[in-house]
């Protein structure tokens, strides 16, 4: 290959597209006869649905249809359970209690939709919801998680005895025997409070039925178009060849816009088939503080035993997840939660045990990390303690209880998300916690730089924290590659794009090899009338599973072009190669065909076809992974913290990654800012605010505060490269490292910006009110 | 996200504009920069039937030195044109300082001074800095016009002393008087957001280098801007060292405000913010008052 676009720092081919303004966002469909929809939703957190009054809003100019649970008939159902719990799992218990269309008896959290209205603009379509009346008898609302499971709350599922909706144990070897060996077993609570993804694009759909051609064409921002289509196809009694859904340029998913199948998703191609109209709904940033689903709320008992010389003898957690009013996504998040509580360390004893709680809030789905963070933040936070007992630098504690790279595959024993074990493929951690430490220069602030700012009076800190990353789990993607007569290679795949820099990163492997231009290599991804065989884009395994999936089809690709061009040149496959676009003669350039050229000839419009021979050069391939492999890396910053005020200055920050083969580092650096923005985010700004009564008390950008360009501070990145045995590239996932360990890192540089009378820090988020709080007392 | 249906009037004239003002009475909201009510509407926290759009009117847009000296501003001028202006610098520079504090660049570009003012929203640093300069304000309707302080000006949460048929039209700055130096803080989650607690400040030194007067002026803590009368009062007559400053923002802190609490700031986490920032902008003031 004469070009190694592998590993290479390019830039993106879908940035002029994205930058100038070309790029097609479900916004941007319109219809001359299209009509707008607007929701009805509940002011009220919990209660029965009395009366429905929609009489004034059907009456008034402009309104076509006015919906509610009542008019859809047998097509109201609960929506499908996108992942089941893991059915390995012992005495593992599960109510699966998933989201309606719009709220028949009762309203479960305030946000959820109870009446869709359509109407000819979305300015009527609001007019017109103001028109609806409601009436609900409240009930009280189940807002925090571990009153949730008082025995004496309301139910929030009528038919359930409680709201716990799934308790989990996990464990390996003996945890009780371990305390018994202990020198030390430090004893915490910790709490992670909710956000929201706040991606900038919020949700939309166009729906268009077109009634001629028999076929339905939805628009969605949805991260898995394929499983949408699929499910779309089932509910409304169309072949899957009826249904084609586009997936386009979206902006941001961070997951939430994975969870098929949201309310909107499933009425607006209803109403569509049955007023014969294309219908467009795209969520305001208001809807979006409500109907989008959130993530993060989680409270902790975690203890950590260890001997004297900070070795892990055993790690202990019960903890209750906050659930949301509906559970469509299963057990994924606190399972992401287990796994990684054990992150990088060799811990020989563990027991896990967690109850999902049902709540009066909008539905819980991953976002981002899915769960990561809090095992991250609960075993970092405890090494942490551990280590200021014991007498030891926080790196030396992490440091002395990395899984050793000989130790690889390293089996913890427990169940992963993706229902097998886990465990970690590969990894070398301590080559990355020294690059850390010297980027961030560790031994000079600790010596020089903090002693003299603090004797002027500054409080400054550092910290520094490791974390894993479970990516690229299954269960497979595929590609289709075609070199076309121009020469430009075509790829598609099922896989969704958010921002990811897929048209880039895929492109490089692709054009590596078939020699060619990368900015020749062009790709479609998200239309499932392209290709409608996938799951989607999540859990950081777009690069991984696609990835490897798309370099198979090319290696497929490049045997036929070396096959056919081996027949037209005469001459050996092993004395050819592939580059410029065309294939040639090693050491005889002059002996060459276009690639475009053999395309028409593989595809002759006369003259027969060898039998078993395909026509044109493409093929097709998947490529599905046993299990998941371990992203790792490690994370130091230090902050100023004013004493007056409580406002926390990051100073520096630092980050070495290991995702294995990195394809563009350009594009993971990238990854990586946003990550570290949304980490920050979720460590010192955003925090959802929820009263008693379950009302959001912040529901705008001015409130919920998300850190602006202002407030991140400039990265510093390095690369470990492990690879991963799972797959022919070596690559792992990268999409959420950056988010992951932001949190206990912030926190362990605050503790230690503020000295000896630091307050112990065990919750996330902070803010400087809370840190003024936590210091001065409330 | 979308306002219900008004009807809405561009009037090129001020005298149009008073005379839709007066037609409509209630149900007009007058439309300035815009980047208050229009959220607003969009929430449909507010639903005027009648929007008269004050844009076109440029005679209501200038800044010029006023008859007694000081600053006189037109109520459409641009809060970046303000924040620009060599004569806001010289003649009321504490309003100079205080512009970058008011949102982003691009709110300033379309946020109107008057509009500001008009909007009387407590957590806006405007209302605050215009009452430490004893600023005044040229009210004006189809049957007449009237001046009013600050004081009467602003009444209560988002409410003037303006008539629902009159819009403000002016306001001069005084100058500040010889020997006086000001400044202005505030404490914000990020850079443009609305203060959680802010404050500015005037002090005038007499000829002993003692405090013949000061202003100290909050925002973020009330229902309108919220004068520490208690702290300053204490500080008459005093040589203001670090101790003088230090009791005065003790009082400002502890008598002179009832700050609310919310889910960015507690009361008592307001309290020390506003302690905090009156020990800054008093010494800065005084330091500056020094200089003169």
């Amino acid at each position: 290959m004469s070009t190694r676009y592998f590993g290479q720092r390019i830039k993106r081919n879908e940035d002029v597209r994205m930058l100038t303004g070309q790029a097609l966002h479900v916004d941007d469909v319109n219809f001359t006869d299209m009509l707008h929809v607007a929701f009805y939703r509940s002011r009220d957190a919990h209660g029965y649905i009395k009366d429905i009054d929609v009489s004034a809003a059907q009456e008034r100019e402009g309104v076509v249809a006015v919906y509610t649970a009542e008019d859809l008939g047998d097509y109201w159902q609960p929506g499908p359970l996108l992942v089941p719990p893991p059915p390995t799992i012992e005495g593992l218990i599960f109510h699966q209690r998933t989201q309606v269309p719009l709220a028949k008896d009762k309203v479960r959290f305030v946000g959820e939709p109870i009446v869709m209205v359509v109407a000819e603009s979305r300015y009527i379509a609001e007019d017109a919801v103001g028109d609806i009346w409601v009436e609900v008898e409240a009930l009280p609302a189940v807002i925090d998680i571990e009153q949730a499971l008082n025995e004496d709350m309301p139910t929030i599922h009528d038919d359930l005895d409680s709201n716990m909706a799934a308790h989990v144990v996990q464990k390996k070897g003996n945890y009780e025997a371990a305390v018994q060996q202990a020198d030390l077993v430090i004893k915490r609570k910790l709490k992670y409070d909710r956000g929201t993804a706040a991606a900038m694009e919020n949700r939309g759909i166009v729906a268009q039925w077109d009634a001629k051609s028999q076929k339905l064409t939805v628009w969605d921002t949805t991260q898995a178009p394929i499983v949408i289509r699929n499910g779309l196809a089932a509910m409304l009694g169309l072949s899957e060849h009826q249904v084609r859904v586009i997936a386009p340029f979206i902006g941001g998913g961070f997951g939430p816009k994975i969870m098929m199948f949201y309310q909107e998703e499933v009425l607006l191609p209803w109403a569509s088939m049955k007023l014969n109209r294309p219908l467009k709904w795209i969520e305001d940033r208001q809807e979006n503080f409500f109907a989008t689903t959130q993530e993060r709320g989680q409270v902790h008992e975690a203890e950590l035993a260890l001997t004297n010389d900070g070795r892990i003898l055993g790690l202990k957690h019960n903890f209750i997840h906050d659930g949301g009013a509906y559970i469509p996504y299963g057990l994924t998040i606190p399972l992401n939660s287990q796994a990684n509580a054990l992150g990088p360390y060799a811990t020989p004893n563990y027991y896990s045990e967690f109850k999902v709680a049902f709540t009066n809030k909008p539905i819980v789905t991953p976002y981002r990390g899915a769960g990561r963070q809090h095992g991250v933040f609960v075993i970092e936070r405890l090494l942490d303690l551990a280590a200021k007992q014991l007498d030891l630098s926080p790196i030396e504690i992490r440091r002395r209880n990395f899984i050793q790279p000989e130790a690889f595959p390293y089996n913890h024993e427990i169940i992963f998300q993706d229902f097998a074990p886990l465990v970690f493929d590969s990894g070398n951690y301590e080559p990355a916690l020294d690059m850390a430490i010297e980027m961030i220069g560790y031994e000079q602030f600790i010596k020089e730089e903090q002693p003299r700012l603090r004797a002027e009076g500054k409080k400054v800190g550092i910290g520094v924290a490791a974390y894993v990353e479970g990516t690229g789990i299954g269960p497979y993607e595929g590609a289709r590659i075609t070199v076309e007569a121009s020469g430009k290679v075509s790829v598609a795949s099922g896989i969704g794009t958010q921002g990811q820099g897929h048209f880039t990163s895929f492109a490089q492997i692709v054009a590596d090899q078939l020699g060619v231009d990368v900015r020749n290599v062009y790709l479609v991804t998200g239309d499932t009338d392209q290709f409608h065989w996938g799951a989607g884009t999540f859990a950081s395994r777009g690069a991984v599973v696609a990835g490897n999936a798309i370099h198979s089809a090319a290696v497929e690709v490049r045997k036929k072009i070396l096959k056919l061009a081996s027949e037209k040149l005469e001459a050996a496959e092993e004395d050819l190669e592939l580059a410029d676009g065309q294939v040639r003669v090693k050491g005889v350039p002059e002996t060459a065909i276009k690639l475009g050229s053999l395309a028409v000839m593989a595809n002759p419009l006369r003259g027969a076809v060898r039998p078993g021979t395909e026509p044109g050069l493409e093929a097709t391939s998947y490529f599905g992974p046993e299990s998941g492999t371990t992203a790792s890396g490690v994370h130091a910053l230090i902050v100023e913290v004013d004493p007056e005020t409580m406002k926390v200055e990051v100073k520096k920050y630092v980050v070495v990654h290991d995702c294995g083969k990195v394809i563009n580092p350009l594009i993971l650096d990238g990854q990586i800012h946003g990550g570290v923005a949304q980490g920050l985010g979720n460590a010192f700004y955003e925090q959802l605010h929820f009263d008693e009564n379950g009302q959001l008390l912040n529901a705008s950008f001015m409130d919920y505060l998300l850190p602006t360009a202002l407030d991140v501070p400039r990265m510093e990145i390095g690369h470990v490269e492990t690879l991963s045995p799972l797959n022919p590239l070596g690559i792992k996932g990268a999409g959420e490292a950056g988010a992951i360990p932001a949190a206990p890192v912030f926190v362990q540089a605050v503790e230690n910006a503020l000295g000896d009378d630091a307050p112990e820090i065990l919750e996330i988020p902070l803010s400087p009110n809370r840190l003024f709080e936590l210091v001065f007392g409330e | 996200m979308k306002p219900p249906p008004f009807e809405y009037f561009a009037p090129t004239t001020l005298d149009d504009a008073l005379d839709y003002m007066a037609d409509y009475g209630d149900e007009a909201k007058p439309l300035a920069g815009g980047q208050s009510l229009i959220p607003t509407m969009n929430f449909r926290l507010a639903q005027p039937e009648v929007l008269v759009d004050l844009n076109g009117l440029a005679e209501l847009a200038y800044i010029r030195p006023a008859a007694g000296g000081g600053v006189s501003i037109g109520a459409m001028t641009r809060q970046r044109s303000v924040e620009r202006s060599p004569l806001v610098a010289e003649q009321a520079p504490l309003i100079h300082e205080t512009m970058p504090y008011i949102a982003h660049p691009q709110i300033r570009n379309r946020g109107t001074f008057g509009g500001n003012l008009a909007h009387t929203d407590p957590a806006s640093e405007l209302p605050a800095v215009a009452t430490a300069l004893n600023a005044r304000f040229r009210a004006q309707s189809r049957s007449g016009q009237r001046w009013l302080t600050a004081d009467e000006f602003f009444v209560d949460l988002f409410t003037t002393a303006l008539e629902p048929e009159e819009l403000l039209v002016e306001i001069v700055i005084p100058p500040l008087p010889a020997q006086t130096g000001y400044a202005f803080r505030e404490i914000s989650r990020r850079h443009g957001d609305y203060a959680l607690v802010g404050v500015a400040a005037t002090v005038t030194l007499d000829n002993n280098g003692r405090c013949e007067a000061a202003r100290l002026v909050y925002l973020s803590v009330g229902d309108k801007p919220v004068e520490a009368v208690q702290a300053t009062a204490a500080l008459i007559g005093q040589k203001l060292t670090a101790e003088a400053i230090d009791d005065a923002a003790e009082i400002a802190a502890a008598q002179d405000i009832d700050p609310p609490g919310d889910i960015h700031a507690s009361v008592t986490y307001r309290r020390h913010l506003a302690k905090v920032l009156a020990k800054q902008v008093l010494a800065k003031a005084t330091a500056r008052a020094k200089q003169e």
